[in-house]
């Protein structure tokens, strides 16, 4: 018995070697690596020279910087609740299996299959532009439109509406869970007179929040890190006057764009620090708000 | 019943009339993509009038004398290897994570989901200095060999949920019957697996598609170029002159990924619920 167990433990590993090297390869050391260039500064033609904390301190002087974290904390506390919410609103919409409902999903999560590319950055681009079709429809009922993506105050927001518009696979994964609900419930709820909109708060909602608790985690985490579309809209600046300026896209400018590989290195550090306290935010208070059976 | 009749058409009439705001871009490129350069601007209707193939064939003339053919072979040759690599890497460390019992089973489950968690720009500058180091600028090989060293976490916690929901009892059969682990893998948990592994090549395929930080990364000379590389070069060569191509080539872009929701959409469905992930 004790040979078999031991066997386990190396047949184990035989499969997990390629995982282990991809770990320790591309996930452990480069992190160790990036961690001790974030204490220097680096251009990557001369060796990197010790600045200790000197890129931490100065990312709090750099204008940029602060400017590019209001950004990118506006970017993600605006679209990923209102993301969710549009996801589960629709998704209540079209749960029960009516005719055509199938039809209706399928087309409802056709922007998130698209919504990441090249293509549609390029598209919106175009929608929200002096002369692009959104104020060639406002124009048609007479409203005088504007530059939305040369104007500071809504640049940012072409954005949020391109993240919101992704709302498909937030609403594929409640549709999921909505159907898990058992009828009883409601038909309990309906005999005790309890409305929809009652059922809706007392039941469905409650009976979600993990499904929300995980969306958020989710969607947190990959708005954090949006890039291509900033990129494309700004057309790599992150303009105008920084409106657009996603943490990442700064990341990569200072990075790849002034080789200032120190500084970007810390900013990626203090990214995954952000990261971090939101999840861990986040798991702290879900015991207060999130129910499992 | 006169009442339900009326709900049931506002429903529809709602729906039908939201889903049309949602679509309106996604039709109006497409129309834009078949008319004269003139009308694009002037017409925010979805009927080209008059309906030319123009636009198809200056964008796919490429820039420089390199066609969009290059650029979609460039695409499909990374998107195929990452394909093989995400499923060869994930499926061996899922059958490991699910299948078998060692003592250190948790401790690497635990972290590999904790660089699920992690943003990609902690580890992308040594791994940038790295492959530059190695000779890759200009190769696909930084795009390809990550998904064989199984970077993406999320394939192999989709593969390990699935395999957890194969029955206990094959392995007791296959024990009984003299299988190893690794032939009880190849020859029973692989060909049960078939429905998972669509599920990741459909996903490895759509995220590689879309994929355009690390390609601009890495990828720099113009013959290398992916489809997503090239319409941004697009852009900026072209300038305000030719929408037309560019919308042709950006329709064309998104093909692929169409086809593949209209053929696998069950599929789709399976993968972001079962990972419950952004698709």
């Amino acid at each position: 018995m004790k040979n078999k167990s031991a066997r386990a433990e190396v047949v184990g590993h035989v499969f997990l070697i390629p995982w282990l090297i991809g770990f320790f390869g591309l996930t452990v050391i480069p992190m160790i690596t990036s961690l001790y260039f974030s204490f220097t500064h680096y251009d990557m033609l001369t060796p990197p020279r010790w600045a200790g904390l000197y890129n931490y301190t100065h990312m709090f002087r750099d204008p940029r910087f602060l400017k590019s974290l209001s950004v990118t904390f506006r970017f993600v506390l605006t679209s990923v609740p209102l993301q969710l919410a549009f996801a589960l609103f629709v998704a209540m919409a079209l749960k029960k299996n009516r005719r055509g409902v199938r039809f209706y999903r399928a087309v409802y999560y056709l922007p998130s299959l698209f919504g990441g590319s090249i293509a549609v950055a390029i598209l919106w681009r175009r929608i929200f532009s002096g002369d692009g079709i959104l104020n060639m429809i406002l124009g048609f009922f007479g409203i005088e439109g504007m530059n939305w993506i040369a104007s500071p105050p809504t640049a940012l927001n072409t954005l949020i509406v391109l993240a919101i518009w992704q709302f498909g696979s937030s609403m594929v994964i409640f549709l999921a869970s909505l159907k898990q609900i058992p009828a009883d419930y409601y038909e309990a709820a309906t005999i005790d007179g309890a409305g929809k909109i009652r059922q809706f708060f007392n039941i469905t909602l409650p009976l979600l929040t993990p499904m929300v608790f995980f969306n958020i985690v989710m969607q947190i985490i990959s708005a954090f890190q949006a890039f291509t579309p900033a990129f494309i809209v700004s057309g790599g600046t992150g303009g105008p006057l920084d409106s657009t300026l996603l943490y990442s896209l700064y990341i990569y400018i200072r990075g790849f764009g002034q080789f200032q590989m120190g500084y970007a290195s810390a900013m990626a550090w203090m990214l995954l620090i952000i990261i971090a306290t939101f999840t861990g935010v986040l798991f702290g208070t879900s015991k207060k708000w999130v129910f499992y059976d | 019943m006169k009442k339900r009749h009326i709900s049931t058409i506002l429903f529809h009439s709602l729906v039908v009339l939201f889903g049309c705001f949602m679509i309106y871009p996604l039709a109006w490129m497409l129309s834009a993509s078949f008319s004269e350069q003139t009308q694009i601007f002037q017409n925010p209707g979805l009927i080209p009038n008059p309906f030319i193939l123009l636009n198809y064939v200056i964008g796919w003339s490429g820039m420089s004398g390199i066609t969009f053919g290059a650029f979609f072979l460039n695409s499909f040759t990374i998107v195929m290897f990452v394909m093989v690599g995400s499923v060869f890497s994930s499926i061996l460390a899922a059958y490991a994570f699910a299948r078998i019992n060692f003592k250190m089973r948790a401790v690497w489950f635990t972290l590999m989901l904790g660089t699920m968690m992690l943003p990609m720009h902690v580890r992308l500058i040594p791994q940038y200095i790295v492959f530059n180091n190695l000779g890759w600028i200009n190769t696909f090989l930084p795009l390809i060999v990550p998904a064989f060293l199984g970077v993406n976490g999320f394939f192999i916690f989709l593969f390990t949920q699935y395999m957890r929901g194969l029955p206990k009892e094959l392995d007791q059969a296959a024990d009984v019957d003299g299988c190893g682990p690794f032939r009880l893998f190849w020859y029973i948990i692989m060909p049960l697996s078939v429905p998972a592994i669509v599920t990741v090549c459909i996903f490895s395929f759509i995220w590689t598609w879309n994929d355009f930080f690390t390609q601009m990364l890495y990828l720099t000379d113009m013959r290398k170029f992916t489809v997503a590389l090239a319409l941004r070069m697009f852009i900026d060569s072209q300038g305000q002159s030719s929408w037309g191509a560019l919308f042709a080539m950006s329709i064309l872009s998104l093909a692929p990924l169409f086809f593949m929701f209209i053929a696998f959409q069950k599929y789709l469905v399976e993968g972001i619920t079962a990972g419950s992930i952004k698709g």
